[in-house]
């Protein structure tokens, strides 16, 4: 069994009489990426933000190394876990270059900080982003936004990393680029929690999957257990096959379509 | 980038040195080089005999036109950095204590206490009046203006237009409760101008606002993680809460000081750290740095066109950084609004 980073116990999280999480308990294992999939508003983001410490669950309680998210300060979670929001907007015209640099704040005045030069060309190297960092970010298109985002997560360089949804607005290459980078990080030891859209792909590369709808937890374990086409079809509400990839033989999921 | 960084720092500080000498050497008492440099060393105790023959020549560079001098350039260097860190909690570069109202909040403390003479704290009075009314106008711009951490452009210049337009309301009924005396004082002041500054409150200047620059200062780096959003800033270790009301606090400390002395002198804030950001990039260390020394650079430039440009008379130097910054305000928004999206 491999060592535990994160472990949620019957999280809960309303606002109001809305209830956005409930009853969510699951752990993330170092040395794993963990996939969260789930339809469109089904609190993936939410339960990421609960993870990151941003979010105070109402119910349940969610620990980090043993220890409470709560009781973490500010800029020991920093050193201890990364976050990629799914918007990335920076205000005025920093580079692409001095975002990624920013990642490398939580360790001034740090012995690790030695290795800030180090830390930013792997990062811009990982994310196919060293072309354009030295354009301003406002500049950028979408998708170059996603990756010098993401290099700057990579360059905080900490054991644990949440992404919500990193391959957003990606295409297909960088898409698996991404998820290859993750693939590198969970070998070397870090936990990596995902948002994933698109399923075939959290299927690839993901150790497990853990499944959202309506807030609670309806499945959680290896792609193949969770991905059956009864369950996606119930929670996505559209018809699916599901196949096996020719080469992995890990599940594809192939939406059911008819020529109109 | 950093040998630009000090080709740019240098010719600022040169602009604003070139001003020193100028203001100095200029005005309506005719006094060489020699004889300035003379009742400078006077003043600090050296007796010299370059120092002007007249004493009270001496004692009037010192009392008027040092004093002056000074103050300008502290006022101006608050005015920019207090902008520069407005524009980075609000992240947004049309953020400024003039534009927004914050400047307004102090006048109408400041000529509160002008008209009611409050004069339990002293000197200090007004700068405290002020610096409440610059407090509560900035907390108001703030809790109505912004939303998921960041300041649409169209709400926060719409709550300037309210708050302003509330601000000259009281600003009216001041005036309006005072006698003949204090009205006509409180609307030369409201101009803005640095005559008249005395050392006393020159004094007051230098021990709230450099305490104030210094805090900015060291606050910089943060300020470029907010850029990246507030929960991003968070994630990287910033406690974002305490930074945004500390900040609130440097703003209103350094508009409330300035105007309570120099009275309303708008767009300063706004102009000078666009121009060093258009210069030396967004990063907050030098954009900081580059704004203190262009803003008092051209405060200093800026009184002595005040004091200068008609003979005999004084021109209110807020209407002539006013007389610039509007149309520089409106460059502004017409070249953000052709880019769209250029706000974020």
């Amino acid at each position: 069994m491999t060592a535990v980073a994160y472990r949620a116990v019957a999280v809960g999280y309303r606002v109001g009489s809305a209830e956005i999480l409930a009853d969510v308990s699951l752990d993330v294992g170092y040395g794993r990426i963990l996939g969260l999939v789930g339809p469109n508003g089904a609190g993936k983001s939410t339960l990421l933000g609960v993870l990151a410490g941003d979010v105070a669950p109402t119910a349940g309680s969610v620990s980090l190394d043993d220890r409470a998210v709560s009781d973490w300060s500010v800029r020991e979670l920093a050193h201890r876990r990364s976050v990629l929001l799914q918007s990335n907007a920076v205000a005025f015209s920093f580079t692409g270059r001095q975002v990624v640099e920013m990642g490398r704040a939580p360790w001034l005045g740090t012995p690790s900080a030695d290795e800030d030069e180090n830390a930013i060309a792997a990062a811009l190297a990982e994310t196919d982003a060293t072309a354009f960092a030295d354009r301003p970010f406002p500049t950028l298109s979408g998708g170059e936004r996603a990756r010098i985002s993401l290099a700057r997560v990579l360059a905080q360089d900490t054991p644990v990393l949440l992404l919500d949804e990193p391959t957003a607005s990606l295409d297909i290459g960088h898409q698996e680029d991404v998820l290859r980078v993750a693939r590198r990080l969970a070998e070397r030891g870090r936990a990596v929690v995902a948002v994933l859209h698109d399923l075939s792909l959290a299927a690839a590369y993901a150790d497990e999957l853990a499944m959202l709808h309506h807030g609670r937890l309806v499945a959680h374990g290896t792609p193949a257990e969770v991905l059956t086409a009864e369950r996606v079809e119930e929670v996505y509400r559209t018809p699916v096959r599901i196949l096996a990839d020719p080469d992995t033989g890990r599940p594809v999921v192939l939406p059911r379509r008819t020529l109109a | 980038m950093r040998t630009r960084r000090t080709i740019v720092f240098v010719a600022l500080a040169a602009v604003l040195l070139g001003g020193i000498l100028a203001s100095l050497a200029l005005g309506q008492l005719p006094v060489s080089p020699q004889q300035l440099i003379g009742a400078i060393l006077q003043g600090l105790g050296i007796d010299n005999t370059w120092a002007p023959a007249d004493p009270t020549l001496t004692d009037a560079l010192w009392r008027v036109r040092f004093s002056r001098l000074t103050m300008s350039i502290l006022v101006g260097a608050l005015l920019s950095v207090a902008g520069a860190i407005m524009q980075a909690i609000f992240g947004n570069p049309l953020a400024e204590p003039g534009v927004v109202g914050v400047s307004s909040g102090a006048a109408v403390g400041a000529a509160a206490a002008i008209a009611f003479g409050a004069g339990a704290l002293g000197g200090w009075s007004i700068a405290v009046a002020a610096f409440a009314g610059a407090l509560l106008a900035i907390l108001i711009v703030y809790l109505t203006a912004r939303s998921k951490g960041r300041t649409e452009v169209v709400t926060l210049l719409l709550t300037g237009i309210a708050v302003n337009a509330f601000a000259g309301a009281g600003l009216a009924l001041v005036l309006f409760m005072s006698n003949t005396a204090s009205r006509e004082q409180i609307i030369f002041w409201q101009l803005g101008s640095l005559n008249g500054s005395r050392w006393i409150d020159v004094l007051i200047v230098v021990a709230v606002g450099l305490p104030c620059l210094v805090i900015g200062l060291l606050l910089a780096r943060r300020y470029d993680l907010l850029a990246l959003g507030e929960r991003t800033a968070s994630h990287l270790g910033v406690r974002v809460e305490r930074l945004r009301i500390v900040s609130i606090l440097l703003v209103a400390l350094m508009t409330g000081v300035a105007v309570a002395f120099v009275g309303i002198i708008a767009f300063v804030g706004l102009v000078v750290p666009h121009l060093v950001r258009m210069m030396l990039g967004p990063g907050h260390r030098t954009l900081i740095v580059g704004s203190l020394l262009g803003g008092a650079a051209l405060m200093v430039w800026a009184d002595l066109v005040a004091r200068t440009a008609v003979p005999m008379s004084d021109l209110p130097i807020g209407m002539l950084t006013s007389l610039i910054g509007g149309p520089f305000f409106f460059w502004l928004i017409r070249r953000n609004r052709a880019k769209a999206g250029g706000w974020a």
